[in-house]
């Protein structure tokens, strides 16, 4: 974990020396807040990567989730309806994972392909659900995440940190987080050890779906309203984060709160540019390059030897 | 415990991989499983794993009828498997690896409790004697280090409710070194108290060194059983071929001078701790064996020439040209082939037919007019298969799908299609059963007769003793002795071992 904490404190310490305004409360709280969505796509994303697959879907899931949520609270847009709304976008996300998880289990397809096509039947259907257009939720309690702080951070930055604690835990301390790294490791062994391999690659799609669901949730109450567009952009940086932090796409290395690192980097180095004055487009390019670096630097792919 | 295996008959489809096989192993005893490849003992220690189930027959322990739907079953019935090489999750640590599918055994509240599997770890290390941390990962250890920690894994069935194990040991020797063979043996002895063991190897001389008794499998049967004291290689030779080792196995007599050209040279060759001040000639048709244990830096030598890795000092001279080899590419261009030890890894690649396997070094060769020439590819591709007779279905079949013989044959059947003159043999007889090690014992020698110039790291020193022309000995990165092995006047074992150790 050691390389992207020490890429962190250098990006932090050069941007506040830049400006020094970088390292104000207020500042360093709108980088937590920022944080907090693409931080539980991270996680949900670094299950699956430690396991070696890969999954695309995150956007469609998104997009799919905050249709879900915004049609919830068109009903109810009250205490109750907020909370049903959180609990409906879960349950699709899950849902959706879990659809992803059998398909690639059950029909040995590739989680590539699997994705990639859930990918765009989900946001498909989020289409379909809202007639193409948008659902404000101005009004809803749901909000109450994000405009609500507490010791000067949205609620939404609490609940992602208690998530992203109970993910660390689940990784290191449990069964199923073992399981998760040892068929990263070497799927052909952890089978004759008798681990149980369908059910655990099922079970990571659909828990890392469930985290997209929260995550759009969170999307339709820091927005206001519930669009197909919500996720845009949301994959490449969550898979950028997820490797910037060191979990390496070969699987077996990697871990929860690596990814969160590596989210608070992109995050820091967004902001950091953003204060910098560097132009939208060319902090696109720099994220492209940085993504090329972390994985050219990763000792996994020096010791093998092969690439492709 | 004993356990015993009565008429079991295994058939995957008309295949039948294993017919009426019977064995039996008692407490403490070491059986020994020798047979040419395909002769069903991976079968058979499969059902024993309870990885794959018999088709008939009668698997009981302790005189109970047994039926594994699983490695599990077979774990908890005190049945452990130690598998070859790389059977470790190298990012998970030698804890975990140990107790990997066992971890309900530590988990408390759902939490696993590492301290504990730690502690478990590091007594069952200690009964192999290994010294090390079970918080490392396994990927910092050596192979043979590796072999030890799967050993200590099998032990972790101990804890279990059974009175005794047995392990099953495939092919543990595969890729240890002698010194390190013999830790392994004793470490074997010292358990003995505790588990039977099972012992497969190719190398005849190590069973009969380990076992107490002996089974022989010879297509799918169970042929032969004798205990092992008394018992001599050829004897084993002689039921698991139906032919007697003649004392010509290496084929001294088609043996001939080398010619008096010098086809490669190394002056001074080094590079750091691996190898140093290395000076060699090698004449074209001469075999020459490099003898050494591992770390006596030979791997690494081989791979320099082959420009795997980079020399720090010295020169290679190929046919009187001193030359740089930076990569592979240009050692291909130079003339030179290299035949991997791993085979599947670098040797070839397995999914793309035997004609493309072949092709692919000189790709030239099957260029038409507009372009790739398939038909001349296939047609190429005839001309090696009967040359070198590979058999295979024909050209189109994946390379894969050949026997660990026939595989080696058409890697080097790539090399010479490329036009080298100068192989480097890195253990081309590694995996590959007797009746087709003689095979290519016989394509070097012709090789020879032709002019190809042969550099050879041999899988045992009798193999390298037996092939080679001249013995290069290496210790600790340096050679140590230049032993003339003309035909007739062999050099023994022992005088090639003292220049090792």
């Amino acid at each position: 974990m050691a390389p992207p904490l020490i890429a962190l404190i250098v990006a932090t310490i050069a941007i506040s020396l830049y400006n020094p305004s970088f390292l104000s409360a207020a500042n360093l709280g709108r980088v937590a807040s920022i944080s907090a969505i693409p931080v539980l796509l991270a996680v949900g994303a670094t299950f699956v990567i430690i396991m070696g697959s890969i999954d695309l879907s995150v956007q469609g899931v998104i997009a799919l989730s905050a249709a879900i949520t915004a049609m919830v609270l068109r009903v109810d847009d009250g205490a109750l309806g907020s909370v049903l709304a959180l609990g409906a976008a879960v349950v699709t996300g899950i849902a959706t994972g879990a659809v992803s998880g059998l398909l690639h289990t059950l029909l040995r397809i590739p989680s590539f392909m699997v994705t990639l096509g859930m990918w765009f039947v989900s946001a498909g259907l989020a289409t379909l659900l809202l007639g193409g257009g948008t659902i404000a939720v101005r009004s809803a309690d749901l909000r109450v995440l994000i405009l609500q702080r507490v010791f000067g951070l949205p609620l939404s930055v609490w609940l992602v940190l208690a998530i992203v604690a109970f993910a660390a835990l689940m990784q290191a301390r449990s069964r199923f987080g073992r399981y998760v790294v040892a068929i990263g490791g070497n799927e052909e062994i952890a089978k004759l050890s008798g681990l149980p391999i369908r059910r655990t690659r099922a079970a990571v799609f659909a828990i890392a779906g469930g985290f997209y669901g929260l995550a759009a949730a969170l999307s339709v109450a820091q927005l206001g309203q519930g669009n197909v567009d919500i996720g845009d952009g949301r994959l490449f940086t969550t898979i950028t984060a997820v490797v910037l932090g060191g979990t390496s796409l070969t699987g077996g290395r990697g871990g929860v709160l690596n990814s969160v690192l590596g989210v608070l980097l992109v995050t820091v180095l967004g902001n950091g540019m953003i204060l910098m004055g560097v132009p939208p487009y060319l902090q696109q390019a720099v994220l492209g390059v940085l993504i090329i670096l972390a994985v050219a630097s990763s000792t996994a792919r020096i010791r093998e030897g092969v690439y492709k | 415990m004993s356990l015993k295996l009565e008429n079991v008959t295994k058939t995957y489809g008309p295949v039948t991989a294993l017919a009426n096989a019977t064995i039996e192993v008692h407490p403490g005893e070491v059986v020994g499983l020798v047979g040419e490849n395909g002769a069903g003992k991976s079968t058979l220690m499969r059902i024993l794993a309870g990885v794959v189930q018999p088709s008939s027959g009668a698997f009981t322990i302790d005189g109970e009828p047994v039926r594994f739907s699983g490695t599990l079953d077979a774990n908890a019935a005190g049945i452990g498997m130690v598998y070859q090489e790389q059977s470790l999750i190298l990012p998970l640590s030698i804890a975990e690896n140990m107790y990997l599918g066992q971890e309900r055994r530590f988990t408390k509240y759902g939490l696993i409790d590492h301290a504990a599997m730690r502690e478990a770890a590091r007594r069952n290390l200690e009964k192999v004697q290994l010294d090390i941390d079970p918080v490392r990962p396994a990927s910092e250890l050596t192979f043979a280090e590796r072999q030890m920690v799967e050993l200590a894994k099998a032990l972790t069935l101990e804890e279990r409710d059974v009175e005794r194990l047995v392990i099953l040991l495939d092919e543990p020797t595969s890729v240890l070194e002698q010194a390190e063979i013999d830790v392994l043996f004793a470490r074997i002895r010292a358990l003995k108290d505790r588990a039977s063991f099972i012992f497969v190897s190719h190398r005849l001389d190590e069973v009969l060194e380990i076992s107490d008794r002996i089974y022989t499998m010879k297509d799918g049967e169970v042929v032969d059983e004798r205990p092992a004291a008394g018992a001599r290689e050829s004897d084993l030779h002689e039921v698991m071929v139906g032919r007697v080792l003649e004392h010509n196995f290496y084929l001294e007599d088609e043996q001939e001078p080398p010619q008096d050209s010098v086809a490669l040279e190394l002056r001074g060759l080094g590079s750091g701790r691996a190898y140093r001040n290395i000076n060699l000639t090698l004449h074209a048709g001469e075999v020459l064996g490099i003898a050494g244990v591992i770390g006596s830096g030979r791997e690494a030598l081989a791979r320099a020439v082959f420009g795997m890795e980079r020399p720090e000092s010295g020169e290679i001279v190929i046919h009187g040209k001193v030359e740089g080899i930076p990569d592979p590419s240009v050692a291909v261009r130079k003339g030179l082939g290299f035949v991997p030890s791993e085979r599947g890894i670098e040797g070839m690649v397995p999914m793309l037919p035997v004609s493309e396997n072949i092709s692919l070094a000189n790709l030239d060769s099957i260029t038409g007019p507009f372009g790739l020439d398939r038909r001349r590819e296939t047609a190429l591709a005839r001309e090696w298969i009967e040359r070198l007779r590979i058999k295979t279905p024909g050209p189109a079949a994946p390379i894969r799908s050949l026997s660990g013989g026939n595989q080696q044959k058409a890697v080097i059947a790539k090399w010479l299609n490329a036009d080298s003159r100068i192989l480097v043999l890195d253990h081309p007889t590694r995996g590959v059963d007797v009746g087709a090690k003689h095979e290519v014992f016989s394509l070097i020698r012709e090789l020879c007769r032709e002019g190809y110039a042969i550099l050879l790291l041999a899988d045992t020193l009798a193999e390298t003793i037996g092939l080679s022309h001249r013995v290069l000995v290496m210790r600790d990165g340096e050679i140590t002795a230049d032993i003339p092995a003309p035909a007739g006047d062999k050099p023994s074992q022992t005088r090639i071992v003292e220049h090792m150790v």
